[in-house]
Order: C-alpha cells, then sequence, then structure tokens
C-alpha cells in the first residue's frame, strides 16, 4: 500500500447527494469545543471549515485590566496541558522588559519543570490520538504514567494542572534536594517503560496502517502556513525555538531536535515520541548540574516596566508560542498579544482534509495535537 | 518477488498484533494503580493548594490580620473582602471581617505571597461539597479563631 | 409428540433465559477484563468485585425515558432493535451444549445461524436509516459495507469444515472431531474465522459502525435506555452465538476429559470471547476501506487457497 500522493476529491467529481456534517462543538474527536462543517460525499470530505469562538474568554483584553502579576493565573489557562511554559512565557517577557536577573538555580528548575510538564502533554497527546483511532488502552497507560508526573509536579507547585508557580524573578519557594531523587527514579523507571509504549502501538500494523501516509504536510505548505511545533519537524523543517532563539539556559544543554522527513501522521507521531527521549535527556543534564543558591531575585513589589515592547518565543508541547506586551509605563499592560501555536496549525487542516476519509480527517485532528481553548483563547 | 514481499509485509503484520496483545496481557498481571476512594486515599503533598486560610497569632489566638488589604488589591478575581478595626491597647488593626468568594478563586496564590505578615496559607481541604452555593460563596475565614471584638 | 413440544418449549425458556444470563455475565467481564487490562480494577462497588453492576446498570437503562427524534422514522426506529435481537433466540436452537443437550437437531443447523446472523446487520441498517441522524446513516452504511465483504471468507471457511466432515448439523461436525480437534488440522482456518466472527459481530478493531470516537455513537446514537441496552443485549448474545460455532467447528463441541459435556462447551466458548475481548482492548480501529481490501484481498484468497488444498488432500 504504497501510495506517494493522497487521493483528492475535487469538486468536479461532486455526486448528488452531499451532505453537510456538523462535527460539533461536542463530539469526541475534536479536542475541545471545535467545530467543523463537513461537506460530504459519502464517507469523503469535499470541504472542511472550521468554525472557531465557541470558546473564547476575551483573554487578551482581560490582561489590559491585570497588573502583571495578576494575569498570571490568566496565562496559565489557556493552554492547560502545557501551562507551565505558558507561565514562563509570560514570565520571561515581563523580565526581559524590566531587564530582571534570574538565578541560575531558579533557571534550572525552571528547566526541569517545563520539561517535565512537556513529557506529561505529550503523554496525554499520546493517548488522546490513539482514542481518536479507537484503542482504548493505550489512553489509561499513558494517564497511569503522567500521574506519576503529576504527583512529582504537585509536591513542588501545589497544583496538578494549571500551574502558576514561576514569579518574576525567579521561583516563589525553593524545592527540597530529595525532590530530585525522585525526578531521577521517575526518569529510570519511565525510560525502562518506555519500549512498552512502542510495542503496543508503534509496531502495530494496524496503527501503520493507519497513520502512514495520511495528511502529508509538504514543507512549502509548513513553512507557509505558519505552522510550528512537532507538526513543522514533522514535515523536515528543524526549527526549534530551544535551539533557534535559546531562552532560560537552553543552550547549555545537549539535546537533539528530531525532525521526520515524511510529514504524514506517523512522522508526527515520531517526532513526538523522539521530543519525549530528548526531554528525559535535558531534566537528567539539569539535574546533574543543579547549584545551590537563591531562587529568586530581588525585584521590586509593584512591577512597572518603562514604556516600550517586547515579543517573547518559547517553545510550548504544541509549537511556538510568542508573547507580545505593550507597555505605557503603568502597572497594567496596554495591550498583549498572544500568538498561539495551535491556531496556525488549525490553518492547515481545511486543506488537508479535503478528499480524505472521515476517519482519516479524525486522525489528522489528533496527530496536530491541538488544545482549543488556546486556538480561542 | 511483488509477491513475496507481499506475503512477508502480511506475515509481520500479523505477528506485531501479537506483540500488542503480550503488552495488554502484561498489564493484566500488574498492580493495578486504583487508589479506592473512599476506603483509601491518595498522599496528600505539603504544597497542596486547597483553599486559603487564616493563620493564628500563637500568642493571642487572635488572626494574624492587619486588614491592609493587600490581597484583596492583588487578586485577579476580587475575591476576598475584609475590613479590620484597631482594638483597644493594640497598635495594629485586626479584622473583624474576612470573606472568600471560593467560586471565583483560582488558587494562585497571590495573597498568599503578598501578606505582609504571613497570615494566610492553603489548607489541605480538598473534599468540600455541600448543598447550597452560600456555603462557598462567602467563606468566612475567621470563623474558628478568637477575636478580640 | 407432545412431550418433544414440552422440550422444545422448555429449552426455548431456557435459551431465554441463557441470553439473559449472558448478557449479565459478559457485560460484567468486559468491563472487569477492560479494567484489568488498563491497570484498574473495573467495577467494584455494587455487590463483591462488581458482580451486581449489571443489574444496576439494567435497572438504570429500563428506567431510562425512551426518546425518539422528531423526524425519525418511527416504525423503523423502534423495529430495529427488536429485529437485533429476535433472531438471536432462533439461531441459538441448533447450537448443541453437549451430546444430550440440544433444543433441536437440525441438519441444515449451520447455515440456519449463519442466516439469521446476517439479520443483526439488517437491525443496524434500520437503526441507522430510522435514526434521522447523519452519524448514524454513516454508521448504518457502513456495517453493510463489512458485511458483504465478510460473509464470503466466513462461509468458504465453514465449507471447507462441511466437506471434511461431510454434514451440515452441528451435532454431526461435532462428533466427528472425536479423532482430533478440527483447529489440528486448519489452524489458518480457525485464524480466519475468529477473524471474520469479530467483524461480524462490530467489535474492536472493527467497530466502525459504532465507532465511538469518529461517529459519535455510530447507529445507536439517537437511543436511550431500553433501545440501546436491546443493542447490546444483541451484541452479547451474537458473540455467544459467534463462539459457540467456533467450538463446535473447531474445538470439539463439548468434548473433554473429567467434566461433563455442558461444562467443557461453556469453558471454550467464554473463552473465545475472552479472546474477542483482549482484542477489542488492545488495537486501534482499522478503516473501512483497509478493511475492505483486507477482506478482499487477503482473507479470501487464504481461505480459497485452504478450501482447494482441502479438497485436493480429501481426494487423495
Amino acid at each position: 500500500m504504497n501510495r506517494a500522493v493522497q487521493p483528492t476529491y475535487t469538486l468536479d467529481k461532486v455526486s448528488e447527494e452531499n451532505f453537510a456534517l456538523n462535527l460539533g462543538p461536542q463530539h469526541p474527536g475534536t479536542h475541545g469545543v471545535l467545530r467543523v462543517v463537513l461537506h460530504m460525499d459519502g464517507e469523503y470530505i469535499l470541504q472542511a471549515d472550521p468554525v472557531l469562538g465557541y470558546g473564547h474568554r476575551m483573554q487578551e483584553k482581560i490582561a489590559e485590566n491585570m497588573t502583571y502579576p495578576q494575569a498570571l493565573p490568566y496565562v496559565c489557562r489557556m493552554d492547560y496541558l502545557g501551562a507551565l511554559s505558558y507561565n514562563l512565557a509570560w514570565v520571561l517577557a515581563v523580565e526581559k522588559l524590566c531587564q530582571f536577573e534570574v538565578p541560575e538555580r531558579a533557571e534550572k528548575i525552571r528547566v526541569i519543570t517545563t520539561e517535565l510538564n512537556r513529557i506529561s502533554s505529550h503523554l496525554l497527546w499520546w493517548g488522546a490520538f490513539l482514542l481518536d483511532l479507537g484503542g482504548f488502552t493505550p489512553f489509561l497507560q499513558a494517564l497511569t504514567d503522567r500521574e506519576l508526573i503529576l504527583d512529582l509536579l504537585e509536591e513542588v507547585t501545589g497544583s496538578r494542572l494549571t500551574y502558576c508557580y514561576y514569579r518574576f524573578g525567579g521561583l516563589p519557594s525553593d524545592v527540597d534536594d530529595t525532590w530530585f531523587t525522585r525526578v531521577m527514579e521517575f526518569i529510570e523507571g519511565f525510560r525502562l517503560r518506555l519500549p512498552r509504549y512502542h510495542d503496543l502501538v508503534t509496531g502495530n500494523v494496524i496503527f501503520y496502517h493507519r497513520a502512514k501516509d495520511v495528511g502529508v504536510i509538504l514543507p512549502f505548505d509548513a513553512a507557509g502556513y505558519g505552522l510550528s511545533g512537532p507538526i513543522l519537524r514533522g514535515s523536515g523543517i528543524g526549527f526549534d525555538v530551544r535551539r533557534h532563539e535559546p531562552y532560560s539556559g537552553y543552550e547549555r544543554y545537549n539535546f537533539e531536535v528530531p525532525v521526520d522527513e515524511t510529514g504524514d501522521c506517523l512522522g508526527r507521531y515520531n517526532v513526538r515520541m523522539m521530543e519525549i527521549e530528548q526531554s528525559l535527556n535535558i531534566v537528567e543534564q539539569a539535574i546533574g548540574s543543579i547549584t545551590e543558591g537563591p531562587v529568586r531575585s530581588k525585584v521590586p513589589k509593584l512591577i512597572k516596566p518603562p514604556e516600550g515592547e517586547v515579543a517573547m518565543a518559547v517553545e510550548t508541547p504544541r509549537g511556538q508560542l510568542v508573547i507580545y506586551i505593550v507597555s505605557d509605563g503603568t502597572k497594567k499592560p496596554y495591550r498583549v498579544k498572544y500568538r498561539v501555536p495551535s491556531f496556525a496549525n488549525l490553518s492547515i487542516f481545511a486543506k488537508l482534509a479535503r478528499g480524505q476519509l472521515l476517519a482519516d480527517a479524525l486522525a489528522i485532528l489528533g496527530s496536530m495535537d491541538m488544545v482549543i481553548p488556546e486556538v480561542d483563547r | 518477488m511483488m509477491e513475496c514481499c507481499y506475503i512477508k509485509d502480511v506475515v509481520k503484520g500479523f505477528l506485531s498484533l501479537f506483540t500488542g496483545m503480550r503488552v495488554t496481557m502484561g498489564n493484566v498481571f500488574t498492580r493495578p494503580a486504583t487508589v479506592q476512594w473512599p476506603r483509601e486515599a491518595a498522599p496528600l503533598p505539603d504544597r497542596f493548594r486547597g483553599h486559603i486560610m487564616m493563620l493564628a497569632n500563637e500568642a493571642t489566638g487572635y488572626p494574624k490580620c492587619i486588614a491592609c488589604t493587600s490581597c484583596a488589591r492583588n487578586c485577579p478575581s476580587q475575591c476576598i473582602i475584609v475590613t479590620g478595626k484597631k482594638p483597644e491597647g493594640e497598635k495594629k488593626k485586626i479584622a473583624d471581617r474576612f470573606e472568600l468568594d471560593f467560586t471565583k478563586c483560582s488558587l494562585c496564590g497571590l495573597c498568599v505571597e503578598i501578606c505582609p505578615v504571613g497570615a494566610l496559607d492553603f489548607s489541605r481541604d480538598y473534599a468540600l461539597v455541600s448543598y447550597t452555593r452560600d456555603d462557598f460563596n462567602g467563606m468566612n475565614l475567621l470563623q474558628d479563631l478568637g477575636s478580640p471584638f | 409428540m407432545n412431550i418433544s413440544l414440552l422440550s422444545v418449549a422448555g429449552y426455548l425458556v431456557g435459551i431465554a433465559a441463557l441470553v439473559g444470563l449472558n448478557a449479565v455475565i459478559l457485560v460484567w467481564l468486559e468491563r472487569k477484563v477492560a479494567g484489568h487490562m488498563q491497570f484498574r480494577l473495573g467495577p467494584m462497588e455494587v455487590g463483591p468485585h462488581g458482580i451486581l453492576q449489571t443489574l444496576a446498570d439494567g435497572i438504570k437503562l429500563v428506567s431510562k425515558q425512551l426518546v425518539i427524534p422528531d423526524e425519525a422514522d418511527k416504525p423503523l426506529f423502534l423495529l430495529a432493535p427488536i429485529v437485533s435481537l429476535v433472531p438471536i433466540f432462533a439461531a441459538m436452537v441448533p447450537l448443541p451444549f453437549s451430546e444430550t443437550v440440544q433444543a433441536w437437531e437440525l441438519n441444515i443447523g449451520l447455515l440456519l445461524i449463519i442466516a439469521l446472523g446476517l439479520l443483526n446487520t439488517l437491525g443496524i441498517l434500520l437503526a441507522g436509516w430510522g435514526s434521522n441522524n447523519k452519524y448514524a446513516l454513516l454508521g448504518g452504511a457502513r456495517a453493510v459495507a463489512q458485511i458483504l465483504a465478510y460473509k464470503i471468507p466466513l462461509l468458504i471457511c465453514v465449507m471447507t469444515i462441511i466437506m471434511m466432515t461431510g454434514s451440515y448439523s452441528l451435532r454431526d461436525i461435532a462428533i466427528a472431531q472425536q479423532g482430533g480437534w478440527n483447529v489440528l488440522y486448519q489452524p489458518l482456518l480457525f485464524i480466519v474465522y475468529i477473524i471474520t466472527v469479530t467483524l461480524e459481530t462490530n467489535r474492536s478493531p472493527f467497530d466502525f459502525s459504532e465507532a465511538e470516537s469518529e461517529l459519535v455513537a455510530g447507529f445507536h446514537t439517537e437511543y436511550s435506555g431500553m433501545g440501546f441496552s436491546l443493542f447490546f443485549l444483541a451484541e452479547y448474545s451474537y458473540m455467544f452465538i459467534a463462539a459457540g460455532l467456533a467450538t463446535v467447528l473447531f474445538l470439539g463441541g463439548w468434548q473433554g476429559p473429567w467434566l461433563p459435556g455442558v461444562v467443557w462447551t461453556l469453558i471454550k466458548i467464554y473463552s473465545i470471547i475472552f479472546l474477542m475481548m483482549w482484542f477489542r482492548w488492545t488495537f486501534p480501529r482499522v478503516r473501512i476501506d483497509q478493511m475492505l481490501s483486507f477482506g478482499w484481498k487477503i482473507l479470501l484468497p487464504i481461505s480459497l487457497v485452504n478450501f482447494i488444498i482441502t479438497a485436493g488432500v480429501l481426494a487423495l
């Protein structure tokens, strides 16, 4: 079954019995409140129109009425699966604007917690992708391991999902040294369990045929639509914000940026599985080089950045997040703009879904790993 | 040649199914990860974020809060109402009303951090359930503490 | 004549009881197997280790309001679960549980069971059309495509066994295996049969007509309460019949040491059902066009080649 080109149904082949199917806001296959109006010819999709806005919460407008620290919980709730990355982006943006220094220990702990969050987000993606494809067990297998990560992060931050942990200048509280031992134990145990994930799914012939040559994104399209994250790297372009615009000390860690040339669902799957392993490497290196010291530098109680603007790019589990803040010198920002990765990633779905079977369209949605509240902000 | 590769693919694919089945059967003999609530409870870490609670002054038993309203002003959701008076012979105010609207609280912890006297902390309360919303609308955090008024 | 009619009536009552009891056991077994394969425990609350959970679910489903969509085709909508369920009782009649326990000895018992199995799909199609719901319609259409592709390998499978035995009667097929079970002579055919039967009963990895993540619930999207539970009763009973057929055709029916024949039959049937549940909780779903090409390009050639080789060997 070697198909280099996916079948396309142009509108020439229309039959008299097209119908519009509403992959509605409530659907087990869309990850959140995404509505896609599909014009279908039997099982084949002729046209797909995503309809957004069901989860719009006016985050950018709210941020204009909050002071900089008050906006922290709002930022974490946009992408609840990768909340620490968003937290990091906000904190780094304001620190860049105000020229705050961050102690080294705080930086290392930020990297460790962010990478653990990335692993937990990818684990949930793995389970949810396979749930979309119809396999029920991998979801629970992933969640069982994810519980261990959530327990580790709960010991440090106090929350399990929407962490509000980083503060301007560092962290609010220090971390016990025994926590690092527990993280290393988790990493060793997880490395031993990772082959079980590959045994259950990656080698499976049914999964292989569901994901191979489905939703091929060519590198030209990937760059043109502004994709980022594992979707972009699954199409052959090796752009990772942690490598090309490093922040928070990422330039000191030795990790690879996994790239897959095929551009189909299986390629994106492989990229994310390899990213999990690379995140484990980064956490090990960070723990290995941890230093003693303070975890928060002195920052003024009332944060009033100088007038100006800042754009901070961060690699979330879904792609590149850019937070753009315009400050007018007061304690509340003048304008905040979030460039979220899932919004750009969703824009290629309409093109990819054309001519596909419904089952394939859902596999493509699953492999793109979107969080819809992030899209709607 | 084509048929040979085809048959080899079919056989290889078929055998991969058994690898998956072996994993699932292995799961049957692993200890389940279930914690049977309410008969057992999962361990709660120290920094667990339950709703906030008011700490008491060890000597007097009165609330530590001096009603500076930093927490109320810093709350992103405006869910704290605090007022206070200066009792007889004291230098600082002591709170006489501290209400938390827990239906809006996002457990961000900014109030806990900003308090100048360290009067607030997270509780470990997670089994919150009630029949009416009023129990969480205006949680009185001073109800278990002594009061000079 | 009166006694034989009385015995048939007794057997029918027994079959009805078996169908009900089987559904109760299988729902519990499925949830427990699913739980343990997924690092969790399954139902534990109602009764020791959740044995009475099915009873609680049954009470809940019966007490739900029967919602009929506005523009649904009401006769078809209400008829569909019944069409799925009623042939089960007839299909269980020729199934032998032991040398003496069989409701009615039919000399074309095998053909009867296969023909009645088709009515399950008719029920799905009626449900899909009568629901006035595009998701249900897609589910029903998929079920029909599935059946058309898989009846042929199934029939060739069964014809090979008939050729080896020389009779359509299930009892004769079981007795003829006293020299050795058919699975030893035809292992490939057994595998093909298991795959085909997983397809016929719409079980994972072939459950596209009720695909929970694509078509919200497939053909039974609009059913609530008793209609839904009748479909499930039909599915589990049909699993029982298909496993029973596998036992008789390949595993020697009631033969086995020490224990009485009925017990052996039940052990073998439930082992095959456990195998089908194991499939469900391990594999993701196959896509519909891949399933069709699998049927036409892999299962059909294998069963045909097997048939020809068996015919050749028997002729010699």
